[in-house]
């Protein structure tokens, strides 16, 4: 595990902000997409690539990256916003979001922008990719220091096919696997405790051979000693249930499910109206210059 | 007359007959001793799909995945992303029929190197009845971009396209049938993906003539209906696609111009498969009369294969009616 210094958290916190702002910008720009998950897993995203993983902007297919694998697509502005700020492409064409020719499509598209290691978008598929770039990798190397990220969403744990990716990894012993869970308590339709409630979470991933730990997905340090504890997990897959608020800095737009597959410009207007909503939101972000700490997390 | 690489003596009625997921397990184990990066994956059903002779024979390139077809598809992606090239086995109904979607956008979106490989395809399944008898996964694979669709005629066609899908980079659907099916062809039978074969030439001294066009299990039922038909006086040839995606338009063009009606023949619904695919490529280009024997809008039904190749208006009595009904 890698230790991080007070200066270094201080600029992951300011990168994150710099990555909070171009999702703003890049989904009014777009007109449609998800604001809520993108701006929440801002600081999970920020940490592993400017801090956790082994990844080349220069050579995107280097053979002995860590894969990140993103299985609820649908956040892929954050994912973007990240990539770009890391410079696998220009940040100017994070502009091109969902629009006809882009390389950033509405879901991820594998072999279009480089460092997105798959397409996804309909739910449920990504921790099954994860164990099986896992499986291969152990086939081909059982020592190998490759890790593999699965980022997925609470309301995607709703589908089937999750668990029984979590059934295989547990099975074949993944300790090369690391499973994230943006645990934001919302889905499109409301939160998930109506919608489908998961509790209790921690249980079902053990009961299934996992190591699990929870953590505020806001807390850079604290993430850093969870991933750094997943990886030196032996003999099991590990998941970190980070806790998120739902469209984390700006504070008029928090824990509102409303905001799920909105972006600002479109979003409910009984905080601030639809017009004013990108640039409040940049106002807000800007204020907050880099200190977005951990608050009142459930 | 028959193609000269064919089996001797089709014509008397006996012949061999070995199921074509046999040709899997044997491909399969092949391939797998030609290149290291051949894995296979199965949802406990390692045996009857034959994927158990590679899996002892490899046991650390091979994932049981248990009863979770949905995953097995997905995994593979992630396997072919890293460098493998995973073939996965099930029974069709359930791979590609349930997890459907994750081929789609797991693996044909990604254009993954995965072999989604479909056992006991057709009504031929037998006794355990519609529920296991697909006859919609032609059609469902067909409309994938990306996705090449084999479906081998017999033993030693299923070993070759097994073998081909190996050396193919990019996702392939390979259909195989449960019940022992006639061995038409030699293992020195050519075959290449996108190919379609002329496998019986019809007699040109007869005035009437038809053109049959067969994929799959029921090429020795073409075949001798193609023999009856001339005893008849009617000049019939046989078309062979094995490949129905890339479709060897050229050779359908060719074949429909030169006979001037067709009947094409598959163990699968007449709409989206062989059928619908000949008849989209000829409205386009050659308007040419066409009758699809298969199966017509319905589910199967428990029976032994046989009984059900004739219920469903599959045998060689049927292919002959139908070749009459449009003949020029």
């Amino acid at each position: 595990m890698q230790y991080l210094t007070s200066e270094e958290i201080k600029a992951l916190e300011r990168k994150a902000n710099s990555i909070r702002q171009s999702i703003i910008e890049m989904l009014t720009e777009a007109g449609s997409g998800h604001t809520a998950g993108p701006l929440g897993m801002a600081d999970v995203f920020t940490l592993l690539y400017f801090g956790i993983m082994k990844h080349d902007p220069e050579n995107p297919e280097w053979p002995e990256r860590d894969r990140l694998v993103l299985s609820n697509g649908h956040i892929c502005p954050v994912l973007y916003a990240t990539l770009a700020h890391a410079g696998y492409f220009p940040v100017q064409e994070l502009l091109t979001l969902r629009k006809l020719g882009s390389r950033l499509q509405g879901h991820p598209h594998r072999g279009t922008l480089p460092g997105i290691e798959t397409s996804s978008g309909p739910l449920g598929s990504g921790i099954s990719q994860a164990v099986g770039m896992a499986l291969a990798e152990r086939i081909d190397n059982p020592y190998s220091s490759k890790f593999f990220y699965c980022l997925t969403g609470d309301g995607e744990l709703n589908e089937g096919q999750i668990w029984e990716a979590l059934m295989l990894a547990g099975k074949e012993k993944l300790n090369n696997l690391v499973v994230i869970v943006d645990r934001n308590g919302i889905q499109i339709d409301g939160y998930t405790k109506d919608v489908m409630p998961l509790e209790p979470l921690t249980e079902k991933f053990e009961s299934f051979g996992f190591d699990v730990q929870e953590v505020d997905g806001h807390n850079i340090r604290a993430l850093n000693d969870a991933i750094g504890k997943a990886q030196s997990i032996y003999g099991q897959p590990s998941v970190i249930i980070a806790h998120t608020i739902a469209s984390k800095g700006v504070d008029v737009f928090e824990r509102d499910f409303r905001w799920h597959g909105n972006p600002p410009g479109k979003g409910p207007e009984d905080r601030v109206e639809k017009s004013k909503q990108a640039e409040v939101a940049l106002q807000k972000l800007r204020s907050l210059a880099g200190t977005i700490k951990a608050q009142d997390i459930d | 007359m028959f193609a000269s690489h064919l089996q001797p003596n089709l014509s008397s009625g006996s012949v061999e007959r070995v199921p074509t997921r046999f040709g899997y397990g044997e491909g399969l184990l092949e391939a797998g001793k030609r290149d290291e990066r051949v894995v296979a994956l199965c949802c406990d059903l390692t045996e009857s799909t034959r994927t158990h002779l590679f899996a002892q024979a490899y046991p650390n390139r091979f994932v049981q995945v248990g009863i979770a077809e949905q995953n097995m598809a997905s995994v593979a992606s992630g396997m072919a992303a890293m460098g493998k090239i995973p073939f996965i086995a099930s029974y069709a109904m359930f791979s590609p029929g349930r997890n459907w979607e994750q081929v789609r956008t797991t693996i044909a979106y990604n254009n993954s190197n995965v072999k989604v490989v479909g056992a006991h395809a057709g009504i031929s399944v037998g006794p355990d009845g519609a529920t296991h008898q697909a006859i919609e996964d032609i059609a469902i694979m067909r409309v994938i971009p990306n996705m090449v669709v084999i479906t081998p005629a017999d033993v030693h066609e299923a070993r070759k396209a097994t073998l081909a899908a190996a050396k193919y980079d990019g996702p392939i659907y390979l259909r195989l049938g449960r019940s022992e099916t006639p061995v038409v062809t030699t293992p020195e039978s050519p075959f290449e993906i996108g190919k379609a074969q002329l496998l019986y030439t019809r007699n040109t001294a007869l005035d009437k003539k038809i053109g049959i066009i067969v994929t799959g299990s029921l090429l020795y039922n073409a075949l001798m209906a193609a023999e009856e038909l001339q005893k008849q006086g009617i000049g019939a040839s046989v078309l062979h696609m094995a490949t129905i995606k890339p479709f060897d338009g050229k050779a359908v063009q060719a074949f429909a111009a030169e006979h001037g009606a067709l009947v094409t023949v598959e163990e699968h619904q007449i709409t989206g498969g062989l059928g619908g695919a000949v008849a989209e490529h000829l409205a386009e280009c050659c308007p040419t009369r066409i009758a699809r024997v298969g199966v017509n809008d319905r589910f199967g039904e428990s029976g032994e294969p046989d009984e059900l190749i004739a219920y469903f208006g599959l045998d060689v009595p049927a292919i002959v009616a139908a070749a009459k009904r449009v003949v020029s």
